[in-house]
């Protein structure tokens, strides 16, 4: 196959098959007619009601909060902890221990304990929960990366007299942050999921509530909606990631590729 | 004496902070329980939990428990393997079918199992098959998307020599490319290892299916708050280590990797 | 040009040693030499030397196990102010997520310039260095001698009296590099400054230096310090066609040539004992 034929086809199967397998889907539900899996048609129009915008207040945003504040905290103590334990080797053999057993944990081993410590199952059960199990992939991608820094920024910037704080400020954490960024991505996914176990688990709101409800009143067409949603989100919240990364490392790009030459 | 190899203090350092890092935290944990500052309904004093995580350890139900979370894990991390590891080896070495098939992977590794709970109990119900199933779906994804990056990560250098001696396709893929991605399959493992176990764990915590999880909500349902401690901490412990294993193995094989190997040399 | 004669740097029975016990190496033993003020001093040594530890403990980067390094008479302890060092490999020491103007300002940030003098600085050490046009453009969309005269230009809007230099040019190709040559004497001139330059290039050495120190090898000691009486300024074509020159660079090379043969032959010598030692 030349050259342009071959990129034809490709462009070309790059569309046809996913319209394909949702095609495929559509009709087997139809023929099957089980009312477990509905149309693929009568799920996008009950996702459309659902979630434009009906339910969107209800639900979609008390999600949303949770999955931006646990992030949010997440990323401001993974790198707030993380560059001291990157920069200090007696901080990380204190911490390792502690790190290694927390990222081992199968996180839905804690909810009863989240919510039994924190008395509670609202916003800040949820909060926590999502924020305390988002933190170690930031925390060990930012030790990774300042630990991976190459000291020789470091050396011309101590020559030069630049004091402590303001090396970690301009040269660590710029340095750091490709790394960084890597670990926010896979906190990112972290969340989501994190929100839908502790929702479903205890939880007067929110999408992954809704997940529960629907199934609890044999609602099946809401609760595909839900599942259709809770990818979606999963994938915007990804894709916008993807799109602050490009801006705040366009450096990066520029610079690798220049090394590669 | 002392200045024997690397000094005993810097090699014994790294296991005395973590014993003595382990230690605090206990002693932490059993002083703020007691101080009560916060209630011990709520918080179980250390040594409570950990006398009860041993009384545990004494009963077969416990060990029942343990062995059923231990099978979901196991056969929802080979099921993912067998299924990956080929689909993987496929869908890398072909570019046109890594190309075709980019959209939908892309779409459907981002839902989290955790979101078709309700989908397993109206379906497959309340049973071990539901559990695999859900470990398996979790598993599958890191799986297969570390194959694909492993096959296509081959050094083009191996391949380009392997091809100017006239080595086949096939054989190029099983001497050249498979090995080149055997150290991302391993980290593939390690992490799909952990998804397994948090799925099938989710599992029997939602669904009742027979495990750990389910006898922590029964516990929690009872309010025998101990008792879930205690079988987080034996959770936990799961979990580290099959952490430990997986990630021994994928040192072993980052190791092995002929990259790694030239540069040892 | 002529120096003022007023003594700047003086290294002092310098000694560094990694290590201890049984796995202990002593990377310089003992150097000792001076430095006077708006003098160029290269040092060269055959490799392996220990010449970057050597800048690097004179820079106030690291600590020296024995001696001292003297700035106007005061110990050296760390990187003093009026010291700037420029290192040979720039792209790690030019940051990449920074423009040129921001690298440049670096090290002026800490000093207490107001916002227009320290952009006036910025922009003079550019223009010495020929890279106006380019000042907000990322260091790696440049060729290596401009990432290089960059990192020359932060040196020099920093307003050191004494300029540290590991192997600058080592990076880059031959006709770049006489380019750089020329513009660093330019420099020690427009600027009167004092350059303490090492380099592993003999014809660099002897070109560019009012005196050359060379090393010998590891563990390193001073093996000659050798004046260099040609004129200035110094032309490519010119002063390399001068019989002085010839002799010089002859002499130099001469020099670090029985220095490799003899650790060569050290090497040797180990390695017969230890074979000798082997058999039974």
């Amino acid at each position: 196959m030349s050259g342009r034929t071959y990129r034809s086809a490709a462009i070309a199967a790059e569309i046809a098959v996913p319209l394909a397998i949702l095609a495929a889907w559509q009709v087997w539900t139809v023929n099957a007619n089980d009312p477990l899996f509905p149309r693929l048609s009568t799920i996008l129009v009950q996702f459309r009601e659902m979630w434009l915008f009906s339910q969107f207040e209800l639900h979609v945003v008390p999600s949303l909060t949770r999955i931006g504040a646990g992030f949010a905290v997440a990323v401001v103590l993974g790198i707030l902890l993380g560059v001291p334990l990157g920069l200090s080797r007696w901080g990380r053999l204190l911490a390792m221990p502690h790190v290694e057993w927390w990222r081992a944990m199968p996180p839905p081993a804690l909810l009863p304990i989240s919510v039994a410590l924190l008395h509670s199952i609202g916003n800040r059960q949820k909060i926590s929960f999502i924020a305390f199990f988002c933190l170690f992939p930031i925390l060990l991608n930012t030790i990774d990366g300042v630990r991976g820094i190459d000291p020789t920024f470091i050396e011309t910037a101590r020559s030069y007299g630049v004091r402590r704080l303001e090396r970690i400020g301009r040269i660590v954490l710029p340095a750091a942050l490709p790394q960084i960024f890597a670990g926010m991505r896979t906190s990112l996914s972290l969340a989501v999921i994190m929100m839908v176990l502790t929702e479903y688990f205890s939880s007067t709101s929110g999408v992954g509530y809704v997940l529960l409800i629907s199934k609890n009143t044999f609602q099946l067409a809401p609760m595909w909606a839900a599942i259709v949603l809770i990818g979606v989100l999963g994938y915007v919240l990804n894709l916008l990631l993807i799109l602050l990364e490009r801006r705040v490392l366009s450096w990066h790009r520029g610079w690798r590729a220049a090394e590669a030459q | 004496m002392s200045a024997a190899g690397g000094g005993i203090v810097t090699r014994l350092a790294p296991s005395v902070a973590a014993a003595v890092s382990i230690a605090a935290f206990l002693v932490l944990w059993q002083a703020v329980s007691k101080a009560g500052l916060i209630s011990d309904q709520d918080l179980p004093a250390m040594t409570t939990t950990f006398r009860e995580l041993w009384s545990m350890m004494h009963t077969h139900q416990f060990w029942a428990a343990f062995a059923r979370t231990v099978r979901g894990w196991a056969f929802g991390l080979g099921l993912a393997t067998v299924l990956a590891v080929p689909l993987g080896i496929l869908l890398g070495s072909s570019e046109f079918a890594g190309r075709a098939f980019r959209v939908p992977i892309e779409f459907l590794r981002p839902i989290p199992s955790a979101a078709l709970i309700p989908l397993l109990f109206l379906t497959l119900g309340t049973t071990l098959k539901s559990e695999i199933f859900l470990a398996t779906f979790g598993a599958f994804w890191p799986l297969l998307v570390q194959t694909i990056y492993g096959v296509r990560d081959v050094d083009p250098i191996a391949i380009d020599t392997a091809r100017s001696f006239g080595v086949g396709r096939l054989e190029r893929l099983y001497r050249v490319k498979l090995p080149s991605a055997v150290p991302y399959i391993a980290t593939g493992l390690r992490i799909s290892s952990a998804v397994a176990l948090i799925l099938a764990f989710t599992a029997e915590l939602f669904m009742g299916i027979p495990g750990l999880g389910q006898t922590m909500n029964v516990a929690e349902s009872f309010g025998l708050t101990a008792q879930v401690y205690a079988l987080a901490l034996a959770t936990g412990f799961l979990g580290l280590g099959i952490y430990v294993v997986f990630s021994a193995l994928e040192r072993r094989a980052l190791r092995w990797h002929p990259s790694q190997r030239l540069a040892g040399a | 040009m002529s120096t003022s004669g007023e003594r700047l740097l003086e290294i002092r029975k310098l000694a560094k040693t990694y290590g201890s016990g049984a796995k202990v190496t002593h990377a310089i033993a003992d150097v000792s030499f001076t430095v006077d003020d708006r003098e160029f001093v290269c040092v060269v040594g055959p490799s392996g030397c220990g010449k970057t530890t050597l800048l690097k403990c004179v820079g106030g980067l690291l600590r020296p196990t024995r001696g001292d390094v003297l700035l106007r008479g005061r110990r050296v302890t760390a990187p003093p102010e009026e010291m700037a060092l420029v290192f040979q490999e720039y792209g790690r020491s030019l940051m990449p997520w920074s423009s040129v103007r921001n690298n440049v300002v670096l090290p002026l940030r800490h000093k207490n310039l107001g916002r227009k003098q320290r952009n006036a600085l910025v922009e003079e050490a550019l223009d010495a260095v020929g890279l106006t046009p380019f000042i907000d453009h990322y260091p790696w969309q440049l060729s290596g001698g401009m990432q290089q005269r960059v990192a020359i230009a932060r040196a020099l809007a920093y307003q050191p009296s004494i300029l540290l230099m590991d192997e600058p040019f080592a990076s880059v190709d031959a006709q770049t590099r006489g380019d750089l040559e020329d513009l660093i004497l330019r420099v020690r001139e427009e600027f009167a400054i004092t350059i303490l330059f090492v380099t592993h290039d003999i014809d660099e050495s002897v070109y560019l230096s009012d005196r050359v120190v060379v090393l010998t090898h590891g563990p390193t000691e001073v093996k000659a310090i050798i004046n260099v009486d040609l004129p200035f300024p110094r032309d490519q074509i010119a002063t390399k066609e001068l019989p002085e020159f010839a002799h010089l660079r002859g002499h130099v090379y001469g020099l670090i040539k029985r220095e490799q043969v003899e650790s060569g032959e050290e090497l040797a010598a180990t390695l017969t004992t230890a074979t000798k030692g082997d058999r039974p």
